[in-house]
């Protein structure tokens, strides 16, 4: 016997919209890193970081905005670190990302041990005039707390930037060929920097968002695989800012849909269900790739030395 | 070199026993963890009670523990090398460090193991666990008596028999309170994961349960529950008093701390014997959080006269009547559950809806 | 202004100085983190590399625990570090050891309780199959479409992990389990059980099966002329498109015997020292092992290498968590800062640091 009739649309999606926006935040910052051709595998790291950083401060000012731009901070500097190393130095991207990870957790475990079992405070909903009282959509889409609304400029703010600004151009560029890009003149270094910074405050406010708003507390090991979902959510997306929302909105909604079937009192195979994002997104790259348009930047994850 | 590595394997595990047995040395007391101890659930509770060691006894036992030990391979190394640093008695605090332990008591005949929620044991294995499901009831006493829409949430773990038995016993009397309550069970497959189980606990509330109990570890229910308004909630493993008196209206607390104390004595004493124990309310290590003001006054003095009657031991919480989900008779009137069948429980009792996933 | 000038050949004496410096790095860098944490620096980096050696308590245990824990990361890493020579990028090895693992431990199951000396290979046969057919996966759709492997390989992790979670209390549970999730202990069976071959050392077939890879690779990486071909395919595709080499057959055999080799290393690990399937009986190996791989500089020694180097980091944290009561995540920023240190490092095996203008291009 199943009755779904209890689950409300309007609930069901103002959640994954709440759910969603941990996972959107990091995975536009990684699209715009693997745009410039890095692949960082430490979003799970910075997420980390980020949400206890955001945590602490924000406990300890009292504020929860000082807590995101802490966050948003503290996971750049740590992507710094990656930025030096795989660009300065030339380490190995994916081995770099790694450690970026297991650093990241190590680090928030031990930063977070004083915050345990504290409350902080929390973002507000915002209470939107008009739209907020519009019949349906305005509790679904117009009751959110302002990060929600942040991350969905910044899905816009990115689309717009790589397709119509010089500087997307360059980043763009440099994705697609190292070499030819340093040719031309640009800064191939530089620009992957400024990209890898920009991808680490992303994840630092997605973690803070789970600390701050999303459970909110802080417990070690919070973030539990977000930030490997944040990577799987770009190439769903194929390195689009669009698709990024969508994949964020269905790899969230997928985990609050299963839930609320469940709730609802159907039996859904978990397992099933928990896995269905991860082959989708196989098949969606299966799909591009035999349309022979290789979604993918071109110089993804190859190290780059200008001598050569 | 080879060789050499043998000798000197036989030559240490000779020396081991008498080390670990040196008169004026305090006794020392080794803790297994699968968590962080900052996990604010399971092992939180575990090394609570391994600080309440440690006051207790003063100068007389050291403790050490070792906290995220992955249950696979990497328990049996972790045991292993606890009980060489000399430690006289090990608790490793999860399900599945139970095959790792019975092979690392093998070898250090000498050194006592304390395994929870298992069930092998061996001449210097004990096990223990508690009979969470006696709090469950007066948990479900409660939400029946409190829920207005009639819906009660349950945030399930993975589908164990203890995870199972604390659905049935919460239904039962939450049945018995309420006859036209219905139980709404998720399952996570998580012990751990604040996230989903904020996500788990806002679905149930969106479907209209204003009632959730829990069987996962992390406070996040509760602040969906409080940022839901109207909702009710129990702490589970610890008290999660922060969100009293209300969402969290009472809690089960997992009191490891007498247990702990009572077993090192024993071993200071020399008086410790294998035994397997499962623990309740009576016995303290199943503790009833202080119900709050949230809940009318008639409503705390019947869960209290509940927790009373269960811990003096006259009444049990599964005593028959009870059917199996399918209709078939499980306990006649007036009987009770014997510990084997709770412990092996894999099935639902009439009137909840749903499977058991497998 | 500091600029990099790469050599026309990676430097050997840096090659071997490297290691040593980033290893000195991190016990300064570590020390200090101790020190933080109230503990004495001193005693817990002696604690951490000495003591899982020679510390007459420990030891004894320790050391052949080296060999247990190194062996599934050396095996793993062996069969990654051919690809990424090659430049076939699988970072999906956790996954194969997955699959390798429960198709291993399910061929075993299906045979319980028969004590035929054909069940313990005929796992292993299972074993390495099922690493490699997951392998094969984004082996073929790199052949067939093109798709990247990065991502498919990463993609499938995921895959696996939720089908271990569904037959550790499905279809593998143990019957005698009281309805807990995980399998029968292969311990408990003769017949399936990867035992140490002789007791006290550590060795059981998997390590056994890693020293040998370790060897295989090296012949076929510096003798054959298949591992020239990888190795050009790598570093110069065209060229190696020119002397005939097929790329898609090199992606093939890449992709082939990494999963191989991670399902053999699931299998030796499920049958031996965790004994049974179990919801987390996966820990990291697969995505520890690219950090081997890399640390290792992709060659099968410094892999045997850099893989005891991991293990005695494991083991010694461990220790340090034990005697002097620092936190697991003090251990865990520990290795992250010793592998930023090794890599930041190598960048003077394969470059030339030189003082004074940059050239303009």
């Amino acid at each position: 016997m199943m009755d779904l009739s209890s689950i409300s649309p309007i609930l069901l999606i103002a959640s994954i919209m709440v759910s969603a926006t941990p996972i959107l935040l990091a995975a536009i910052g990684e699209m715009v890193v693997e745009k410039s051709g890095v692949l960082n595998l430490g979003v799970e790291g910075m997420m980390i970081t980020g949400a206890v950083v955001g945590f602490a401060l924000a406990v300890n000012t009292g504020s929860a905005v000082t807590g995101f731009a802490a966050a948003a901070c503290a996971s750049a500097a740590l992507a710094l670190v990656f930025g030096v190393l795989t660009q300065v130095t030339l380490s190995n991207q994916v081995a770099t990302g790694l450690g970026l990870t297991l650093a990241g957790l190590g680090l928030s475990a031990l930063i977070g041990k004083p915050y345990e079992g504290m409350k902080s405070p929390t973002l507000p909903k915002l209470d939107i005039p008009v739209l907020g009282d519009l019949p349906v959509l305005g509790r679904m889409l117009f009751a959110h707390d302002a990060m929600v609304y942040l991350s969905l400029l910044l899905v816009l703010a990115v689309w717009a930037f790589l397709k119509f600004t010089r500087a997307g151009l360059i980043l763009r560029a440099v994705g697609e060929s190292h070499h030819s890009a340093h040719a031309l003149g640009y800064k191939v270094v530089v620009v992957r920097l400024c990209a890898i910074v920009f991808g680490g405050a992303c994840a630092g406010l997605g973690g803070a968002y789970l600390s701050l708003v999303r459970v909110p507390q802080w417990t070690e090991g919070m973030t539990a695989g977000a930030g490997w979902i944040a990577l799987a959510i770009v190439v769903f997306a194929s390195w689009r800012a669009g698709r990024v929302l969508i994949g964020a909105y269905l790899f969230g909604g997928v985990t609050v849909l299963q839930l609320n079937l469940q709730a609802a009192g159907a039996g859904v195979p978990v397992a099933l269900l928990s896995a269905s994002p991860y082959v989708v997104t196989i098949i969606v790259l299966v799909v591009i790739s035999a349309r022979g348009v290789h979604g993918a930047p071109a110089s993804l994850g190859r190290p780059f030395h200008a001598s050569r | 070199m080879l060789r050499r590595t043998l000798l000197t394997t036989a030559a240490l595990s000779m020396a081991f026993a008498p080390a670990a047995f040196a008169q004026d040395d305090p006794v020392k007391a080794g803790f297994i963890y699968v968590g962080p101890v900052g996990d604010g659930g399971w092992t939180y509770e575990h090394d609570q009670a391994r600080q309440a060691v440690e006051g207790h006894f003063g100068d007389k036992v050291e403790t050490i523990y070792q906290e995220s030990v992955p249950e696979g391979a990497d328990a049996e190394r972790a045991i292993t090398q606890m009980a060489l640093s000399g430690a006289d008695i090990i608790f490793t605090t999860s399900f599945g460090y139970m095959e790792p332990t019975i092979a690392v008591a093998e070898k250090f005949p000498d050194v006592k193991f304390e395994h929870a929620t298992g069930y092998k044991t061996a001449d210097n294995v004990s096990t223990y666990s508690a009979r969470f499901y006696e709090g469950r009831a007066i948990q479900g006493h409660i939400a029946g008596k409190m829920t207005e829409t009639n819906k009660v949430g349950y945030i399930a773990s993975f589908p164990i028999p203890e995870v199972i038995r604390g659905i049935n016993s919460a239904y039962i009397h939450a049945k018995k309170a309420n006859p036209d309550v219905e139980f709404n069970v998720v399952w996570a497959y998580t012990w751990f994961d604040p996230a989903k189980e904020a996500d788990a606990a806002r679905a149930l509330i969106e479907n209209g349960n204003d009632v959730i109990l829990q069987h996962t570890d992390s406070t996040a229910p509760q602040a969906a529950a409080q940022e839901a308004g109207n909702v009710i909630t129990f702490g589970q493993a610890s008290d999660m008093e922060e969100y009293a008196p209300k969402p969290r209206v009472s809690s089960i607390i997992d009191n490891w701390a007498p247990y702990y104390i009572d077993r090192v004595q024993a071993v200071i004493d020399g008086t410790w014997e294998s035994q397997q124990v499962w623990h309740g309310i009576d016995e303290g290590m199943v503790e009833i959080g202080q119900i709050t003001d949230a809940v009318p006054e008639d409503v705390k003095a019947e869960a209290l006269d509940l927790k009373d009657r269960i811990a003096s031991g006259d009444y049990h919480p599964f005593t028959g009547p009870i059917n199996r989900q399918d209709g078939s008779v499980w306990l006649a009137e007036g009987e009770t559950a014997d510990d084997e069948t709770l412990l092996g429980m894999d099935f639902y009792v009439e009137g909840l809806t749903g499977e058991i996933p497998n | 202004m500091i600029r990099l000038e790469k050599r026309p050949q990676p430097s050997q004496a840096w090659t071997l100085a490297t290691p040593v410096l980033a290893v000195g790095a991190t016990m300064i860098a570590g020390g200090i983190l101790f020190a933080v944490l109230g503990a004495d620096p001193l005693v817990a980096i002696r604690t951490i590399f000495w003591d899982p050696l020679f510390n007459p308590q420990f030891a004894g245990f320790t050391r052949p625990q080296l060999l247990v824990k190194a062996a599934p990361l050396i095996l793993i890493a062996i069969g990654l570090s051919i690809g990424f020579r090659a430049g076939v990028w699988n970072i999906g090895a956790e996954g194969q050891y997955i699959m390798g693992a429960v198709c291993g431990a399910a061929a075993g199951l299906a045979l319980y309780p028969s004590e035929s000396v054909l069940v313990f290979p005929l796992m292993i046969l299972a074993g390495a199959l099922g690493g490699w057919a997951w392998a094969m996966i984004p082996a073929v759709l790199k052949v067939r479409f093109g798709t990247n492997e990065i991502l498919v390989s990463l993609m499938l992790v995921y895959v696996a992990e939720n089908v271990l979670a569904s037959v550790s209390s499905g279809l593998l549970r143990n019957p005698e389990g009281r309805g807990f999730p995980g399998s029968r202990n292969f311990r408990n069976w003769e017949a399936a059980h990867n035992a140490e071959l002789i007791p006290g050392t550590g060795m059981h077939w998997g390590v056994v099966a890693a020293f040998i890879a370790v060897i295989l690779a090296y012949v076929l990486m510096a003798r054959h002329i298949q591992g020239f071909n990888i190795r050009l395919t790598g570093e110069a595709p065209r060229a190696a498109r020119f002397a005939g080499v097929s790329p898609a057959r090199i992606v093939l055999v890449c992709l082939g015997t990494a999963g191989l080799l991670a399902g053999l290393a699931g299998l030796f690990e499920v049958t031996g020292p965790a004994g049974q399937i179990s919801i987390d009986f996966n820990s990291g190996y697969g995505f520890t092992a690219i950090i081997v791989a890399f640390l290792g500089r992709l060659h099968p020694v410094g892999i045997l290498l850099a893989g005891l180097l991991m293990a005695l980091t494991y083991i010694g944290g461990e220790l340090a968590q034990l005697m002097l009561g620092l936190p697991g995540a003090s251990i865990q920023l520990f290795q992250g800062m010793l592998l930023f240190f090794l890599l930041a490092m190598d960048v003077f095996t394969n470059y030339r640091l030189r003082l004074g203008r940059a050239e303009v291009a």
